[in-house]
């Protein structure tokens, strides 16, 4: 074990990975003499010379299919889309391209593309570059969706998608980077698709993925002390989505709210809300809430932003209402 | 219009019992409602309405056994409903909260009358209860409408069924509100010199359900089990289960034994029901198991369904978890008969208190060798001693006396548990 | 106006613009099944047998096999939505091409494609593309894998990207070719210029309508060739691929043809004039290639009968086989979706539960 940052986990894997394999390359805006611009890939160019680490112009559609295209000839490349708000202008490239050449090519060739991403609001960015759109693609059947909220799963789980054939979006989070956390040493290949029960409990299931998980687990700290036990599930992964995990979770406590820092409607709180409703309808004993961001296009000003934004006390309110919804009468006693 | 009949709901069932009529004439039906119980070979069954329309009648009465395929009800757009409702229908005023949940008359008959808290409900029309209460009531056969919601807008939530589980055999007719049950016994402690020592809420619980079966008149039957061909046969099964990994104890035997037992006594599977014996009708084994925090009593439900593998399985995890305090409400109630060993303690023999509602106990004691005299030679055999004790409002001693005697022949002679 | 006129044999492609009598007999006979293909593919759309959008390639037969007879087995191929006839040139089977319009298991993509989407990996035919544009990018990333993995040479490999007219006004094509020309990417970007973006006119849609210019920006040369010439496309693409191979020069290349029919089978085509549908079937370039070869002397009539007749017959088996395929099973529709086995993976039918309730 070694305590590492995010930052510094991320940039330990992609140099492991690229000394593994001489098909993974990275590709991107300002990943190179820049050494990228939240420093993920810094040291990288000068280790593994421009052929393996590939400045682009902004061009995030051209570079992104060209990322793709030569994923289709075997090659492994690991994209920087600087912050997923420009992912937007690859759309075309990722969602009708990538998720799709798979399946409707008969499965005669594969994707092996990893697309890397900060997203979150927070730093204020104002509109354009503060969003969550992680349930774009999410939503997309041919990309899987990770989004690891540790130093350790972000090692984990980016060595397991540079190696996996299919095209991955792995998101990251600007609130994440210096993050601190124990992460093993070697090699370790994190599993795609499972989440985990990152804080146990026993009186309410707290869903969250990303950043967000940070939050929750210190609000479940926090309520430790009142004898309020909360669960934190920590979804890891958005496509595929381990619903039985979460299901398993409600049916222990009966009560659970989802924390995610994207907008409220038509969010993965909604998806989670949803399953919930169909897995464990019998053991609900009060109404699923989502705590999610206010639905306006966040704004720069720091008291705005941080009123629009979902944030540690709004996730203990919600965990209050939900647990008197259901007459909770507290868990001292226990 | 169209005949609803009796279905086939099992690979071996050829007719079935229509046990209750969840719906009554008159009723609307929504496509997908249980409409009634069937008791088929195997097991309770819901059935369902395939349509929508009005429940126009009801051909065969709750309690009669017809072939499959025998039409018990018609479903209709309502105009064929001629008679004026019968005295089983719900006053109008209760209609709505009673289709929600329907009354269990077979296990709780107190439940046709006017639920006192139902007035609250009327308002809105519809009983507010949460998803994970109205299960567990369900499990028990509590009438949701008897039960008074702590939560928002009286909202019926899990701790209010719990503690209405917990209340009904103190008081099977008494609506239960979760102040009745907050009120604390004053201590007598002297400050200073005592120590009061807090307890959880286990102990409270196992507390309170002690101090009720005090209200139970109750008698002992205790029996001598010669245990050798038990323990032989319980040789025999371990090593043919050895390669699942799965051990079965000897506690897991008297488990099987005493569901075998039961399923031919259902007398001794019954609960005392104020002025009525309720039967019931599964056969829900409780275990006695001995925590750190306190007594708990795990439940194992459909024992009598379930093979000495599956109930060995469950036990060794229910035991886990009650030892992790990991055990859920569910797993700890619906038992319709209990078992206490404390033959690993030393104990030849012991009496048990009746875990309310139930009518019985099983105390075991320790396995022992006896000189015994068996063809002109002296050899040992280990027998042990067991007590049942008994509700004397549900069984008299010759009716108690005859289920111990089968339960004994059980055990003295294993196989019989296959059966 | 754009410059439309076909371009006139000069200087290099001049001497190049003949073949052996047998090799343009090839071309003829490779030019006649796509027409009969593309006719009977027309047919069987109005039956019902072929579903969804059907793009033919009526009228671009001679470019279809010009280009495809320049590529070596090691290039790649990247084209549009219109691509039966590259399919076929490429040396896909006609039945397995017939059966993927037909949506069976048999397809060239067992059913899961459809007209827009012929790709054979063993033929480095890497797919048509339905979405305008979409395929720009994907080619210039397999050229950039080739360059990633491979020296330039005579025998390297290097790629061909297909697109019509109408798509190059979109900022893929425009990000693209500055990528290739800025990295040097062994890419020949082929402009099929049938004059119509569905029922938009070149002149219309782009600002600099000879198209063949729009590489400039990106110093990358382009060439205009006359698309009802198999051999003059045929020498024009040699030569294209050839600076992409040896010089890492990404090229673009123009062909000018003439589309016979709608858009699609379902577009009747009523915004053109009666003169400009005249003036392409004046030009259509299977009777005159046919007219061509009969004058050189490298075909007779009787020769060229047998030429349609084998071809009918071929288009007939290919029906066939098409029809009397098997449907693709939806049972195994989802393990089409990821070539990693994952946890969790999504498999459930509309109606079927997400999630275990209990």
């Amino acid at each position: 074990m070694t305590e590492l940052t995010y930052r510094q986990a991320l940039n330990d894997t992609l140099r492991a990975e690229m000394a593994r394999d001489e098909n993974v390359y990275l590709i991107g805006e300002e990943i190179g003499v820049f050494e990228g611009s939240y420093k993920i890939t810094a040291g990288l160019l000068k280790e593994f010379g421009p052929r393996r680490v590939v400045d682009t112009p902004i061009a995030e559609e051209g570079f992104t299919g060209v990322a793709i295209g030569s994923a289709m000839l075997g090659l492994r490349p690991v994209v920087e889309i600087m912050t997923i708000n420009f992912s937007l202008i690859a759309i075309d490239q990722i969602v009708n391209h990538a998720a799709k050449i798979r399946s409707m090519f008969g499965g005669e060739v594969s994707v092996p593309l990893v697309i890397r991403t900060p997203g979150g609001g927070g730093q204020q960015l104002a509109a354009t570059h503060s969003q969550n759109l992680e349930v774009w693609y999410a939503h997309i059947p041919g990309l899987k969706v990770v989004a690891p909220s540790s130093p350790a799963d972000a090692k984990a789980l980016l060595t397991a998608a540079i190696r996996d054939d299919d095209p991955v979006l792995f998101l990251e989070n600007l609130g994440l980077y210096n993050l601190k956390g124990e992460v093993p040493d070697g090699e370790q290949v994190g599993e795609i698709g499972t989440a985990a029960i990152v804080k146990d409990g026993t009186d309410i299931t707290v869903v969250s993925y990303s950043r967000g998980v940070v939050t929750a687990v210190e609000v479940a700290n926090q309520l430790a002390g009142e004898g309020i036990s909360v669960e934190v599930v920590d979804l890891r992964s958005l496509r595929p989505l381990d619903r039985d995990t979460v299901c398993d979770s409600v049916r222990k406590t009966s009560r659970a709210v989802i924390f995610e820092d994207d907008l409220l409607t038509y969010g993965i709180g909604a998806e989670i809300s949803a399953t919930i409703g169909e897995g464990a309808f019998d053991w609900l004993d009060a109404p699923v809430r989502r705590v999610a961001a206010a639905e306006v296009p966040l704004p720069y000003s720091k008291p705005l932003e941080r009123a629009a934004m979902p944030d540690a006390a709004a996730l203990t309110k919600v965990i209050r209402e939900t647990l008197a919804a259901s007459a909770f009468q507290g868990g001292q006693d226990v | 219009m169209s005949e609803v009949v009796m279905p086939r709901l099992s690979d071996t069932m050829e007719e079935g019992e229509l046990a209750t009529w969840l719906k009554n004439e008159g009723d609307t039906i929504a496509k997908g409602d249980i409409l009634a119980e069937i008791e088929t070979d195997k097991a309770t069954m819901d059935l369902e309405a395939f349509e929508s329309g009005v429940l126009e009648k009801h051909l065969v009465d709750a309690g009669s056994v017809v072939p499959i395929g025998t039409p018990v009800a018609i479903i209709g757009d309502g105009s064929g409903t001629t008679d004026a409702p019968k005295k089983k229908d719900p006053p109008k005023a209760q209609e709505t909260p009673q289709a929600e949940e329907p009354p269990k008359a077979k296990e709780a008959p107190q439940v046709e009358e006017p639920p006192k808290s139902a007035s609250r409900n009327q308002a809105s029309g519809k009983l507010r209860m949460s998803p994970v209460a109205r299960k567990i009531a369900k499990d028990h056969g509590i009438d949701p409408a008897t039960i008074t919601g702590s939560g928002p807008q009286g909202r019926v939530v899990r701790a209010d069924v719990e503690a209405a589980i917990s209340q009904q055999a103190a008081s099977p007719t008494a609506p239960v509100s979760p102040s009745a049950t907050a009120a604390r016994p004053a201590g007598a402690m002297i400050p200073g010199s005592d120590e009061e020592i807090p307890v959880n809420r286990i102990r409270k619980v196992a507390a309170k359900r002690l101090t009720e079966s005090q209200a139970v008149p109750h008698f002992f039957l205790t029996s001598v089990v010669d245990v050798e061909k038990l323990l032989a046969f319980r040789s025999d099964v371990n090593e043919s289960l050895e390669a699942q990994g799965v051990r079965v104890s000897v506690n897991d035997l008297f488990v099987r034994a005493a569901a075998v037992t039961l399923r031919q006594h259902p007398e001794a599977n019954s609960s005392w029901g104020d002025d009525s014996v309720i039967r019931r009708a599964r056969v829900n084994i409780g275990i006695a198991v001995a925590t750190d925090a306190g007594l708990l009593v795990p439940v194992v439900h459909d024992a009598e369904t379930k093979g000495l593998g599956a109930i060995a399985q469950e036990t060794v995890a229910l035991a886990e978890k009650a030892r992790d305090g990991k055990l859920s409400p569910d797993e700890m109630s619906g038992g319709t008969f209990s078992i206490s060993n404390l033959g690993m303690f030393g104990i030849d023999q012991f009496t048990a208190v009746i875990n309310p509602p139930e009518a019985a106990i099983l105390a075991v004691g320790a396995a022992s060798p006896v000189p015994v005299v068996r063809d002109g030679v002296l050899v040992e055999v280990p027998k042990l001693k067991i007590t049942l004790t008994v509700d004397h409002r549900v069984m008299d001693g010759a009716v108690a006396a005859n289920f111990l005697r089968d339960l004994v022949g059980v055990l003295e002679h294993p196989l019989r548990m296959l059966l | 106006m754009a410059d439309t006129r076909r371009p006139k044999a000069t200087g290099k492609t001049a001497k190049q613009s003949s073949a052996p009598a047998d090799v343009l007999r090839g071309y003829y006979t490779q030019m006649v099944l796509v027409r009969e293909f593309e006719l009977r593919a027309s047919e069987m759309y109005a039956r019902a047998k072929i579903g969804g959008y059907c793009h033919l390639n009526l009228g671009e037969e001679a470019t279809v096999v010009g280009l495809m007879a320049a590529l070596k087995p090691t290039d790649y191929l990247y084209t549009t939505y219109r691509d039966h006839g590259y399919a076929l040139a490429r040396g896909m089977e006609p039945g397995a091409v017939m059966a993927e319009l037909f949506g069976k298991s048999t397809g060239v993509v067992g059913g899961y494609g459809g007209s827009m989407h012929m790709f054979d990996l063993e033929r480095r035919t890497m797919g048509g593309y339905g979405i305008v544009g979409g395929q720009i990018p994907l080619a210039t990333g397999a050229a950039f894998a080739i360059n990633y993995r491979s020296a330039a040479g005579k025998n390297a490999e290097a790629v061909m990207c297909l697109m019509g007219d109408g798509t190059t006004n979109i900022g893929a094509f425009h990000e693209s070719l500055n990528l290739a020309g800025l990295w040097k990417l062994p890419i020949v970007y082929v402009i099929v210029n049938n004059r119509l973006g569905m029922g938009t006119s070149v002149e219309h849609a782009s600002a600099e309508p000879d198209l063949y210019k729009r590489g400039c920006a990106y110093r990358i040369p382009g060439e205009r060739v006359d698309g009802d010439d198999p051999v003059a496309v045929r020498d024009a693409a040699l030569a294209a691929l050839e600076k992409a191979r040896v010089d890492r020069q990404p090229m673009i290349l123009e062909t000018m043809s003439y589309r016979l029919k709608g858009h699609s089978v379902v577009d009747p085509a009523r915004y053109r004039s009666k003169e400009d549908t005249e003036a392409a079937q004046e030009n259509d370039p299977v009777p005159a290639f046919r007219t061509r070869l009969i004058t050189s002397g490298a075909l007779d009539d009787k020769a060229a009968d047998a030429i349609h007749e084998a071809a009918e017959k071929t288009v007939d088996e290919a029906v066939k086989f098409a029809d009397s395929s098997a449907d693709p099973l939806p049972a195994e529709m989802f393990d089409r979706v990821y070539a990693t086995p994952v946890a969790n993976m999504p498999s459930a039918f509309p109606g079927d539960p997400v999630v275990v309730a209990s």
